[in-house]
């Protein structure tokens, strides 16, 4: 055994179970997850690609159901019991996932996933830059000559939305590049930021490297010039412990599908003063006080921002799983997904012709690991693995400049999650030695 | 390791997919195409050079990248596509087409795709029939140029 596992094994059993996850905690948890009893191709299902949508437990299943067979009815509209129930349940939902994010609930606006509340902060400031919302949200308004910066790595979730707020403001798009391990560092960072920046996004947590942003550092030098900070908290919203206000970024987005919850849920967080000040995306009903045929009022944030019938069930189930991500513990979570991932990497680090994009190994890095097997495309690395029950993502996941920069079109990407065990991780191993032999280029 | 991977992964293709046939550009082309499949980056330019004054296909190159089920289609599309007419290749192509959307059911006509039929153990892979169609899609396009 190498000195770096004997390191790990050795720090494994250091920890204590309130420290991370024992593989008995594990074993007691996954009796929760239906779907991980699943049978694929005549194996018991690994599941690694929880980085692109995690399962549910049954608490998350029930209460979803439970709502649906008893409280079901539109919200913020009706007067019936059932209307009341339902306003009743979804608000409740909205105060405990500001509670699981450091927020006050009008600070939380529901959308349909992490995408969607993306676009609205990109185009409610695209909005502004055409002069609606009046003087509060002047602040806002891009003109030719402003920036905005995001980085080399982001998801295109995170990149597409503000090429199109560039493309109709006439305001610039740069972005802090990355090192040939696909990161970048604050000193990148600053290097991009200016006075003309306006805006500054990008991921908490790499969705192809595990890269775990210096936030503090970002924030503090996009706030003294003068710009606002979008934060895309999709990998770190569900595995990690996570105060927004504290990190002071100005806008977070994360999915509730991600995070145990179900999918057509996702939030946006936005300081409370800057989502009353921003112009809404989407118009209609719900969202207004008072319309005339020339025009109409808007209500305070979060309401909004939500035109149109919500998805109430969804929101309610991704409050049952916040609670249960909190009876876990976010820490013992993170904890136990930097021991698999370290796992994997001296896995990985064994086997002939395998490239691990990222931070190498040592460095801080979340529960995934992305890499490249040479002389076999990424694709046939997944149906090798997939013919073993092992689930995992191939492909350029949604990062195509970062995979261009890195030499690759595609790489193979195993993503753990609190239900995850060792044994997956070893199985997922033994497969992967196995793929080039397989295809004949070892 | 399960049966059906070998069914998908039959040694022709692996062959194939390392042996490239029509791999490279030609120096003169009377049509191109370039296709890419959005949700994995695979990429294929492919050639194709007439007999002068006829509608029948010289040669065919192709370049790009992809999984080894792309690559091999190719390669085998390259072999077979020589030396037939434009007619010819489009009844071969929809016959394919069919074999790719079987799921694995039916008799494929191996006459009209000679080695091609290897792929019908990829049709019963939903996730994989694109791989497959990649170049043979991109043939299309180029005979729809010189039509």
């Amino acid at each position: 055994m190498s000195p770096v596992a004997t390191d790990i094994s050795a720090r494994t059993t250091a920890r204590t179970s309130a420290e991370t996850l024992s593989e008995e905690d594990v074993a007691l948890l996954r009796q929760d997850f239906p779907a991980l009893a699943e049978i694929v191709n005549g194996e018991p299902l690994a599941y690694l690609d929880s980085g692109a949508t995690a399962q549910r437990p049954r608490q998350v299943l029930g209460a979803e159901r439970d709502f649906l067979i008893h409280s079901n009815a539109a919200v913020h509209r009706g007067a019936h019991t059932l209307a009341g129930l339902a306003t009743e349940a979804y608000e409740d939902a909205r105060a405990t996932v500001a509670d699981f994010v450091g927020a006050q609930a009008d600070e939380i606006v529901w959308t349909s996933n992490a995408t969607d509340a993306l676009n609205l902060v990109a185009y409610g400031i695209a909005n502004a830059s055409h002069g609606r919302g009046g003087e509060p949200a002047r602040r806002f308004a891009l003109v030719a000559g402003d920036e905005i910066v995001v980085t080399e790595a982001e998801h295109h979730a995170n990149l597409v939305p503000w090429q199109e707020l560039a493309a109709v403001t006439g305001a610039t798009l740069r972005y802090i590049p990355v090192d040939d391990n696909g990161v970048w560092d604050a000193a990148a960072a600053a290097s991009v930021i200016t006075s003309r920046t306006r805006v500054v996004a990008f991921a908490h947590v790499s969705n192809v490297t595990g890269f775990v942003a210096p936030v503090a550092e970002v924030v503090a030098v996009a706030h003294a010039n003068g710009a606002l900070v979008v934060l895309d908290a999709c990998q770190s919203a569900p595995h990690r412990s996570l105060n927004l206000a504290e990190l002071d970024v100005d806008f977070a987005a994360f999915s509730g599908h991600k995070m145990l919850g179900p999918t057509g849920i996702g939030v946006l967080y936005g300081r409370a003063e800057l989502l009353n000040a921003l112009p809404p995306f989407r118009t209609g009903g719900s969202m207004i006080t008072t319309v005339t045929m020339e025009g109409a009022d808007y209500l305070p944030a979060p309401q909004r921002f939500e035109a149109g019938t919500q998805p109430v069930s969804q929101a309610v189930a991704l409050a049952e799983a916040v609670r249960y991500l909190q009876r876990v513990g976010l820490d013992r979570i993170e904890a136990r997904e930097e021991e698999l991932a370290e796992r994997m990497l001296m896995g990985l680090a064994g086997i002939d012709g395998i490239r691990v994009v990222g931070q190498p190994l040592g460095s801080p890095r979340a529960g995934l690991v992305s890499f490249d097997v040479a002389g076999v495309h990424a694709h046939d690395v997944g149906q090798f693995l997939d013919a073993q029950g092992i689930a995992v993502r191939v492909g350029h996941h949604c990062a195509q400049p970062l995979h261009r920069r890195l030499g690759l079109t595609a790489t193979t990407r195993a993503s753990a999650y609190l239900y995850t065990t060792t044994g997956e991780v070893d199985r997922f191993i033994a497969a992967v030695a196995g793929v080039r032999p397989y295809f004949g280029v070892a | 390791m399960s049966d059906a991977l070998a069914g998908l992964y039959q040694q022709v293709i692996l062959d194939h997919s390392k042996q490239r046939t029509g791999f490279g550009e030609l120096e003169h082309a009377d049509a191109q195409r370039f296709e890419r499949n959005p949700t994995c980056g695979d990429e294929i330019t492919l050639q194709i050079d007439m007999e002068p004054g006829t509608d029948r296909i010289a040669s065919l190159a192709w370049h790009g990248s992809g999984c080894s089920i792309s690559q091999a289609s190719a390669s085998v599309l390259a072999g077979l596509a020589p030396g037939l007419t434009t007619v010819e290749l489009h009844t071969t192509i929809d016959e394919f087409r069919t074999m790719m959307r079987s799921r694995g059911v039916g008799e494929p006509d191996e006459d009209l795709l000679g080695d091609a039929v290897v792929f019908q153990g990829v049709s019963k892979y939903v996730m994989r029939v694109k791989c497959a169609m990649l170049s043979w899609v991109a043939l299309e396009g180029c005979l729809a140029d010189v039509a």
